[in-house]
């Protein structure tokens, strides 16, 4: 259905006052859960490849046409075991990841030019089965006697917490905002992924036995160094920090928003109370930009305006993505950079300027500036690292860009005592990996803890996920002797 | 105004279920075996096996020295639609290694997995002699049990061995005794399905003292032929012969054996292993139900490696969860008592398709099903063929539905036409009693003629 239908059928306007999700159509999950005969057909179709290349593809490794071929067997628990197994944010990675660029992006059948296997939606398939249940198929470990404390509770955070509480330790997480989840609760776009599935997620998570204290922010309500004294380890999933700012005047004026402020308000409120305004003007264009551009149109805006340094080519956004925001009837202004924000109190326009590129670089064109009227004006060009938290708070060591640094195989810090993961440490990604980062640190901190010690068999599962490669006896006529690996 | 999210609870998992399983003294893991085939061919491939999780093996069957010779070009297979292999059929014949490389092997298995159940399936010549000294080579290994291989259809058969044996009830009684004499590990006696009756060779091995069957071996087939060189489909040089057909296609006849033998008198209390047409958790689970102790697998292991198992052993575990089965004891046979004999079933049980038309996406499989070939009891709105326009979603005609199930097994769409019991108001009547009573006391429970 295009955007214009879909508004002469609901009338976004109106003043009535019980609006409900439905009034908002476009803000509903965009991609629609699977029958359950489309998800036998689907998952026939899987070829259950060995070594597959979606299993390699998944930063968390889950074991795809294993997971796939138990729903064709409708065991669909065992499936939704195998996902959360490799993968504690299974459940929205199963709505939120860039399939097109991870699993269903290196399926099998794409060499044929055919549809590849829809691997989120059949992941989500098992999980929501899971959750309707309300099944926990994990168990805390016994205790080890060791206590680790996350800052952060994030997809990071709690993936680590929940692989930790596995393995038998304390966990406490320290959280800056009143809900849980990070990002997946605050900044997935409505039409991809709503709270609620967040919040269930962090639910399935916490159930293990998590201690969370909300509303703390490490660097005010609580120091560094007595984390160091209360914990054997201390796990970092904080993030990245506020948006960039644009330095042009009027930045400070009523109607500018952060990207991250306008999403988190839109995720927050019911859709009825968030006024859609005349235009916004967005400046970015990475997948973030997106995410503003699509949820301003679908919230009722009529006018949306992306405005962006480079050309098309250069934007950063994924290509479904861009092509999201193109169905949406964005108005795209490539090559413009904006130098003022006018108004007195509130935002009445923007000041753009257009660009020519000479060898990577931008330049601004002498006398080409124009204004657009409009009421909101979103800044999404990109976040900042926390490096002020980290380099002053911490005591750890970030490179250039305000990346933690750490050690590849248990994400140590330069602290022996501190590990980190997910956004914070490689600079912005995507759920699925910071997800795959809180897997592995909390075995990076058992191993650091209990060395030369390793995890019991029961864990040999999700531990295998980790590199996603397990060791298998080789044929006896084959030449090597050593023990071959697959991936998982 | 801010949303409000209540979060959500959870409840544990049931508790912990224990697959271990015991089929005619013979112990595993778990009920789930490698079939006596090519993934059980040598050593190293019977402990990556284990390894994945497969309970138990029945080693690829063992003869005599000097080891056979096979042909190369093998297999073949029937596709149906999308799924590869639905059938599968080969012309191999026993192993084509020495002898005393599978004992050493066997030997070496057993004493690392010394849990996992290992069986060492033989065939040699019906003499006493020949028997007696397989047997004891075979048990000097340290196995668990033995399987006497009496099904193979094609090569061994010509010899007078494999189901040349098996086809005839007194051979098999003769050469289960010559083991009998002798053996100290469980004997299983594999039965093949190439006969009239499954029950006749059962019943002679139960005579001949043999511990438990496992069923069925493969099944005579020509797989086709090819349409452009009009040879056989699978050729050796030109040539094809029938070979054993196994895989999801014969798991029906399987299952048909399973309970013949669970549900004779004679046989009811030998211990079975169920094999033929295992794929997944719920093949297995219908071959337990039917009263299988262990089932055995080859083709689909053919097809997707060792792996499978770790989704057999979830499935069967989350399943037992769900129905509150702690072991397999709780289920083994439950469902081997309602099969019967067609003259046991209630002539009076009335049975109708009804269709959900909020699920119906109008496909008209089952109209054309029903009217066609069924019992022209479907039917669609009266002006859809001539404006092409408006619902097309077909009803049943209640009264005149004999309740076939067809229309139900032709729709896609899950649960959108469901067979739904009628009270008759009769009291139970089987063609037993019926004929019995004279031919009298049946009451109409559908439309039979119509004028
Ligand atoms: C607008 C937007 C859209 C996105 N869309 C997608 C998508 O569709 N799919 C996808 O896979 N990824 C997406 N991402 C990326 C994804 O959200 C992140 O990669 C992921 O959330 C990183 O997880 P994290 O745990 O490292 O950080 P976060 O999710 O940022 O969590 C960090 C947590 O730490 C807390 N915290 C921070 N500082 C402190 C402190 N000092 N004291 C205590 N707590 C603190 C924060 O409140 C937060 O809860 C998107 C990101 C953005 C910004
Ligand atoms: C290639 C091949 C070789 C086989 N060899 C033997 C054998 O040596 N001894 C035996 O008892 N059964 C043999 N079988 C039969 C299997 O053990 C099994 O009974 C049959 O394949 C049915 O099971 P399935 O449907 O799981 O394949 C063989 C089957 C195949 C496909
Ligand atoms: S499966 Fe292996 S042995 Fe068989 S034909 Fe192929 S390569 Fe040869």
């Amino acid at each position: 259905m295009s955007l214009q239908a879909c508004f002469s059928r609901t009338p976004f306007m109106s003043d009535k006052n019980n609006k409900t999700i439905d009034d908002f159509p476009l803000l509903k999950e965009m991609t629609p859960p699977m029958r359950r005969e489309e998800a036998r057909v689907e998952a026939d179709r899987c070829l259950n490849c060995y070594d597959s290349p979606c299993t390699i593809a998944c930063p968390t490794h889950i074991n795809i046409p294993k997971f796939i071929k138990q729903i064709g067997s409708k065991d669909n628990l065992g499936s939704a075991i195998t996902i959360f197994d490799a993968n504690a944010m299974g459940h929205s990675c199963a709505r939120v990841c860039p399939v097109e660029a991870l699993c269903e992006g290196s399926c099998v059948y794409l060499g044929w030019h055919e549809k590849p296997i829809e691997i989120g939606r059949l992941q989500r398939f098992a999980t929501d089965a899971l959750m309707e249940k309300g099944i926990q198929p994990f168990e805390a470990g016994e205790p080890n006697g060791k206590t680790v404390g996350i800052v952060g509770g994030g997809p990071a955070g709690l993936s680590a917490a929940a692989y930790l509480r596995r393995l038998g330790f304390a966990v406490t997480v320290f959280e800056k905002k009143p809900m849980p989840g990070g990002l997946n609760t605050y900044g997935m776009a409505e039409y991809k992924m709503d709270q609620r599935v967040a919040l269930d997620e962090v639910a399935l998570v916490l159930d293990l036995g998590v201690d969370i204290r909300y509303e703390t922010v490490l660097g005010d309500d609580l120091k560094f160094e007595d984390l160091e004294k209360k914990f054997d380890a201390i796990f970092l999933g904080v993030g990245l920090g506020a948006t960039a700012p644009l330095a042009i005047p009027g930045e400070g004026l009523k109607g500018v928003y952060e990207a991250l402020h306008f999403i988190e308000y839109i995720k927050n409120h019911e859709f009825d109370a968030i006024p859609a305004g005349e235009t916004t003007v967005c400046i970015g264009a990475g997948n973030t930009a997106i995410d503003v551009v699509t949820q301003a149109k679908r919230i009722g805006t009529p006018k949306v305006v992306m405005s962006y340094r480079r050309g098309r080519a250069d934007m950063s956004a994924y290509d479904y993505e861009y092509e999201l925001a193109a169905g949406d009837e964005i108005t795209f202004e490539w090559q413009t950079m904006p130098i003022a924000i006018l108004g007195d109190d509130k935002v009445t326009g923007i000041r753009l300027q257009r660009t020519e590129l000479k060898d990577g670089k931008v330049l601004p064109i002498e006398g080409s500036e124009f204004e657009i009227p409009c009421d909101r004006i979103v800044k999404a060009i990109g976040q900042t690292k926390q490096v002020d938290l980290l380099s002053k708070t911490a005591g750890i060591t970030l490179d250039k860009k305000g990346r933690i640094v750490v050690d590849a195989t248990t994400l140590q810090t330069s602290n022996p005592m501190v590990f980190a993961g997910g956004d914070a440490v490689n600079g912005g990604a995507e759920i699925v990996n910071a997800a795959a980062h809180g897997k592995r640190a909390a075995l990076g901190i058992f191993n650091t803890l209990f060395p030369g010690n390793p995890p019991g068999p029961e864990h040999s599962d999700w531990i295998q996920t980790i590199e996603g490669v397990r060791t298998v006896r080789p044929p006896n006529h084959h030449h090597a002797k050593t023990l071959e690996t697959a991936n998982v | 105004m801010r949303k409000h999210l209540k979060p959500r609870t959870f409840k544990k998992l049931k508790g912990k279920v224990d697959l271990s399983s015991n089929t005619a003294g013979i112990k595993s893991p778990n009920p789930f075996w490698l079939a006596s085939a090519p993934p059980a061919n040598s050593g190293e491939q019977v402990m990556r096996a284990f390894d994945h999780g497969w309970g138990g093996a029945v080693w690829k069957t063992l003869g005599e020295d000097p080891a056979v010779v096979n042909v190369t070009s093998r297999y073949g297979a029937i596709d149906i639609g999308g799924m590869k292999m639905a059938g599968f059929n080969n012309v191999e014949l026993i192993t084509d290694r020495p002898l005393d490389v599978n004992l050493k092997e066997i030997a070496e298995v057993k004493k690392k997995y010394p849990k996992h159940a290992v069986i060492v399936s033989l065939m040699v010549p019906c003499e006493r002699k020949n028997w007696h000294d397989i047997v004891k080579k075979a048990e000097d290994t340290g196995c668990d049990g033995l399987e006497l291989n009496f099904g193979c259809p094609h090569g061994m058969s010509e010899r007078g061995m494999g189901a040349a044996v098996g086809q005839v009830p007194e051979y098999i009684q003769k050469v289960v005794e010559y083991v009998k004499e002798v053996a100290k590990t469980p004997v299983l006696t594999k039965l093949t399905p190439n006969i009239a009756d499954v029950r006749f060779p059962a019943r002679a091995a139960m005579a001949g003292k043999t511990d438990g069957v496992s069923l069925i071996n493969t099944i005579n087939s020509v797989m086709g032929i090819d349409l452009d060189t009009l040879k056989p489909k699978f050729a050796i040089g030109g040539k094809g012969a029938h070979g054993g057909y196994c895989g999801p296609a014969v798991k029906p006849i399987a299952l048909n054996m399973v309970s013949q033998i669970a549900n004779d008198p004679e046989t009811k209390n030998l211990p079975i292993s169920g094999i033929g047409g295992v794929s997944d958790w719920r093949d297995a689970t219908e071959f337990l139900l039917l009263g299988s102790s262990s089932v055995q697998v080859c083709t689909a292991v053919m097809h997707y490696g060792f792996r499978i198992v770790e989704d057999m052993i979830s499935g069967l575990e989350n399943w037992m969860r769900e129905h509150e089965f702690e072991t397999l004891d709780d289920f083994i046979g439950k469902s081997a008592g309602d099969i019967v004999e067609w003259k046991h079933l209630n002539l009076h049980h009335k049975t109708v398709a009804k269709i959900d038309s909020s699920t119906c996406i109008e496909c008209d499989l089952c109209f054309i099903a029903c009217n066609d070939t069924a019992h022209q009891c479907i039917v669609r709105p009266s002006d859809y063929g001539k404006t092409g326009k408006g619902w097309k979603i077909p009803t049943v005609i209640e009264e005149d539905c004999v309740g076939c199930n067809l229309c139900s097994l032709v729709c896609p769409v899950e649960e959108c036409i469901t067979m739904e019991d009628v009270e008759t108001g009769h009291a139970p009547l089987t063609w037993e009693q019926y004929t019995a009573a004279g031919m009298t006391g049946y009451k109409e429970v559908y439309k039979r003629f119509h004028d």
